[in-house]
Formats: C-alpha cells, sequence, structure tokens
C-alpha cells in the first residue's frame, strides 16, 4: 500500500466513523461536533485528489460557515442540549421504503451519468482555482448566478421574518 | 531529503514561534508598563528577560481544575483545537526567498500552497472553534456567553476580510502567498495600491485575533475571563498561547499581504553576495512583523473596548461596504488600465 492509499484509507475511515457518529449520538452537540470532522475528512479526501480549491472550499463554507450557525443555533437552545433525541426504530416499513428509494435513485444516477474522468496526473498538482474561476464565468454563468440570487432571496427573508419578530414584541 | 528538509523548516519555524511568543508577552507587559507608568516584570533575569520562562513554568506546575458539570472530553478538547488552529496558519507564510545553504537550495516557506490565501482564510474561520466549544463545553454562563460573542464577532469580520482579500488578488492575480510578495518588489506594496484594503484587513485582524479594542470574547470586567473562565493552569496557558501564536501570524499576513512581506526596496541590484541578500530579506521580514506587533500592543493600551452593538455596527455597516466599495473600484481602474 502507498502511502496515499493509507492516506485514503484515514480519511475515508474518518468520514465513515464520525458520519455514523452524527446519526446515532443521542446528544445533539455531539452529533454537530462529530459533523466537523465529517466535514474535515472530505476536505482531505479532496486534497488526495488534487482538488484543491474544492477543499478549502469545503472548509471555508461547511466547516467555518455552516457548522457555526448550526453550533450557534444548539448552543443558543439551551433546552435542546439536555433532551434525549429518539434514534430507536419507529415505523419501520415507510422507513425502508423511502430509504431504499433514496438509495435506488443515488446507485441509479451513480450508474447511469456519463462521469468525466480526467486522465491520470503524475508530479506536481496543477492549480485548479483558475480553471474552475473561468468556468463560473463563461460556460456555467447561469446556474452561478441563478445560485446566488436564491441565496439572496434567502437572506432577505432571513431578515424580514427576524424583525417581524421584534417589531410583535 | 525533501521530506528532512520540510521537517527541519517545520522544527525551526515552530521554535521560533514559540519563543516569540513568550517574548511577545513579556514586551506587552514591558509597554503596557510604560504607558502606564509603572515598571513592569524587571526582576526575573537582566531586565526581566527571564520572566517568560517562570511564566511557563507556573503554568506547568499550577493545578489542573475541572468544573464537575463541564462536558469533559469538550474542555479537554478545546484548547487543542485553538492551539492546532492557531499554529497551522504559519505554515503558509512566506519568510524569506530562498537560502542556499550546504549546497541545498531551500525556499524558506513551509509550504507553498497554490491557494494559500484561501487557506488562510479558512484556518480563521476554524479559529471559532476552539472558543466557542470551550464557552460551551465549561457549563458557566459567562464562558458560554464569551464563546458565543466570539462567534459571532469572528463570523461578522470574516466577511470585511475575505472581501479586502479580494482586492489583493485582483491586484496581483494570484492566490499563492509567495507569488504576491514577489509582485510587490521594490516599492510596490500594496499598502500603497490598495490602502483602503489595508485598513479593513488590519481592523479585521483586530477582531479575528480577538485584542483590544475587540477582545469582547473575555472581557473581563463584564465576563470575569470570557471563555477560559473555567480553565487553569497548562490548559488556560494554551489559549493564551493560542492567542499570542494568533497575533504574531496575523501580523506575518499582514506583512506578507500589504507591507512587503520580505522585499526590501533595491536590495536585490546591490550586489550583495545571494547569502546575505537572503539574511537581510529574512531580518526584513522579521523586522516588519516586530513593527505591526508593536503597533497592536500600543493600540491595545491606548484604545477602550467596543460595546457590543458598536462592535457590530462597525463590522456590519462601516467595514463591510467599505470593502466592498473597495473591491468595485478596484476592478474598475484594472478594467480601464488593461
Amino acid at each position: 500500500m502507498s502511502l496515499i492509499d493509507i492516506l485514503f484509507y484515514f480519511f475515508a475511515t474518518i468520514a465513515v466513523v464520525s458520519a455514523s457518529i452524527v446519526v446515532f449520538s443521542r446528544n445533539i452537540i455531539y452529533s454537530a461536533f462529530s459533523l466537523l470532522f465529517t466535514f474535515f475528512a472530505v476536505a482531505g479526501l479532496y486534497v488526495l485528489l488534487n482538488a484543491d480549491f474544492l477543499a478549502i472550499t469545503q472548509l471555508l463554507i461547511y466547516v467555518g460557515g455552516i457548522l457555526v450557525l448550526m453550533l450557534f443555533g444548539v448552543m443558543l437552545t439551551h433546552k435542546v442540549v439536555s433532551v434525549d433525541m429518539k434514534t430507536g426504530t419507529l415505523k419501520i416499513l415507510p422507513a425502508a421504503l423511502i430509504t431504499s428509494m433514496i438509495a435506488g435513485t443515488l446507485i441509479g444516477i451513480f450508474t447511469v451519468t456519463d462521469w468525466r474522468v480526467a486522465p491520470l496526473q503524475t508530479g506536481d498538482p496543477i492549480p485548479t482555482a483558475k480553471g474552475i474561476g473561468e468556468m463560473f464565468m463563461t460556460t456555467w454563468l447561469l446556474p452561478f448566478e441563478v445560485a446566488s440570487v436564491i441565496l439572496l432571496i434567502a437572506l432577505i427573508g432571513a431578515a424580514i421574518i427576524a424583525r417581524r419578530e421584534k417589531e410583535a414584541k | 531529503m525533501e521530506i528532512l528538509i520540510s521537517l527541519i523548516k517545520i522544527l525551526v519555524v515552530m521554535l521560533v514561534l514559540l519563543t516569540c511568543v513568550a517574548y511577545l508577552v513579556l514586551v506587552e507587559r514591558r509597554v503596557s508598563a510604560f504607558i502606564q507608568n509603572r515598571i513592569g516584570p524587571n526582576r526575573v533575569g537582566y531586565k526581566g528577560l527571564l520572566q517568560p520562562v517562570a511564566d511557563v513554568l507556573k503554568l506547568f506546575i499550577k493545578e489542573d481544575i475541572v468544573p464537575k458539570l463541564a462536558n469533559k472530553p469538550l474542555h479537554r478538547l478545546a484548547p487543542i483545537i485553538a492551539i492546532v488552529v492557531s499554529l497551522s496558519t504559519i505554515a503558509v507564510v512566506p519568510f524569506g526567498d530562498k537560502i542556499n545553504l550546504f549546497g541545498y537550495e531551500i525556499k524558506l516557506q513551509i509550504a507553498s500552497v497554490n491557494i494559500g490565501i484561501l487557506y488562510v482564510l479558512a484556518l480563521t474561520g476554524l479559529g471559532v472553534y476552539g472558543i466557542a466549544i470551550a464557552g460551551w463545553a465549561s457549563n458557566n454562563k459567562y464562558s458560554l456567553l464569551g464563546g458565543l460573542r466570539s462567534c459571532a464577532q469572528i463570523i461578522s469580520y470574516e466577511l470585511s476580510m475575505g472581501i479586502s482579500i479580494i482586492g489583493v488578488i485582483l491586484v496581483t492575480s494570484t492566490l499563492q502567498l509567495d507569488k504576491i510578495v514577489e509582485f510587490q518588489h521594490g516599492w510596490r506594496w500594496l499598502i500603497l495600491l490598495q490602502p483602503i484594503g489595508f485598513i479593513t484587513f488590519f481592523v479585521a485582524i483586530f477582531a479575528e485575533t480577538n485584542r483590544l479594542p475587540f477582545d469582547l470574547p473575555e472581557a473581563e470586567p463584564e465576563l470575569v475571563g470570557g471563555y477560559h473562565t473555567e480553565y487553569t493552569g497548562l490548559k488556560f496557558g494554551l489559549f493564551f498561547l493560542a492567542e499570542y501564536a494568533n497575533m504574531i501570524t496575523g501580523s506575518a499576513i499582514v506583512v506578507t499581504l500589504y507591507l512587503g512581506g520580505w522585499q526590501f526596496p533595491y536590495l536585490q541590484s546591490s550586489g550583495l553576495p545571494e547569502f546575505w541578500t537572503s539574511i537581510i530579506q529574512v531580518g526584513t521580514f522579521a523586522a516588519k512583523v516586530g513593527a505591526v506587533l508593536l503597533f497592536m500592543v500600543i493600540i491595545r493600551w491606548t484604545v477602550p473596548r467596543f460595546r457590543y452593538d458598536q462592535l457590530m455596527d462597525l463590522g456590519w455597516k462601516f467595514m463591510l461596504p467599505l470593502s466592498i466599495a473597495n473591491v468595485i473600484v478596484t476592478a474598475f481602474i484594472i478594467y480601464l488600465f488593461e
């Protein structure tokens, strides 16, 4: 096994183990923290794939932004922390149906999609930031702009909801 | 061989960084004493030069108290996260060009990452975790308040920090920190090309390192000690170390991005031997970082702390629009001239 292989299994193990803690933990704050390790491990996998920009963006947005916000919410709502969450099995049949549907869809997409595979690179990794930037500004400009408009709408919506509550008091 | 060189570089940089942290504390105490017309620590060693050693020894032998109702694993994890994050930022900072030692050409930077700037931004974002986890795990309302304040503060100022960096990227058109320094040869320092970006970035660095006037996470008159109220001994020492290491890396990044890094004007054309040029460049970098650090220390002892709402107002209503305007103006100028 080469060093890359060892690193891959290392990150993959962390990702899987911490992701299962997220799902199975009875304490919501432990779930949130192990999500941190999941995100980290995924970023590590991106680095192994030479996707440097993607790895840093993963850290910047998911770890530095979204997860902080989640922790913020969990810590502010104090009552959530002490409540045990239900992680037992309820309604096995519908749950099995839905999860198998989702799994089937994902596996279907995985097998049907014509994945673009880049040729194997040796030597120093090629920087990807420039290529991604150019693609965003040319080929994928419309989806890029639509995504930003959707985020802006969410932002305005959040501001309006927060304001209204204040006035009601 | 390359791995060995990297290991030696990491070892040397870490040793220098930790020594600088110890002496930065001493400088801070002496300067504060000077400003407040006191004497300051001057008994241990010549003029107090051994004071840091005594301080560290004291932290080592102090009792480690963990509150009964604290969340023990997270309480233990928090200082580790804080210190790991603050020490790993220095990895991408170039502290010199190249040096020839024993026949090897050594690049004076631990890792030349293609997206060094983004790496710095991502790590400053992670800095929140140490403080937030410490605040929550201590099970103390003052700690929790300190942790929450820190979250809000770092997230707010990270925005204006990131947007001021865009100005630098637009001018230099690279994300690599060593290339940014190479761009600033002679007098093309980015502080002259990006004065407003420099101001917003520098203010954001103050906020990210929790320095006064932005030290609300540990504001001692209102929050006892903030997020580290329930930490003693070496765990407290780690937070202390992380804070000062953050200061050093923060000013190293300010120097790299805006003050020309290791560039010494007209040095390359002066005809000095290559080895001495490299040494002077490293010295220049150290001197610039030292000057910025001294400025930060003086600011701490001259400016009062902001109130929480003033802090948020400054961040969102003033710094953020200013940095966005800076990006737009920079982009326009570059578009017109190219």
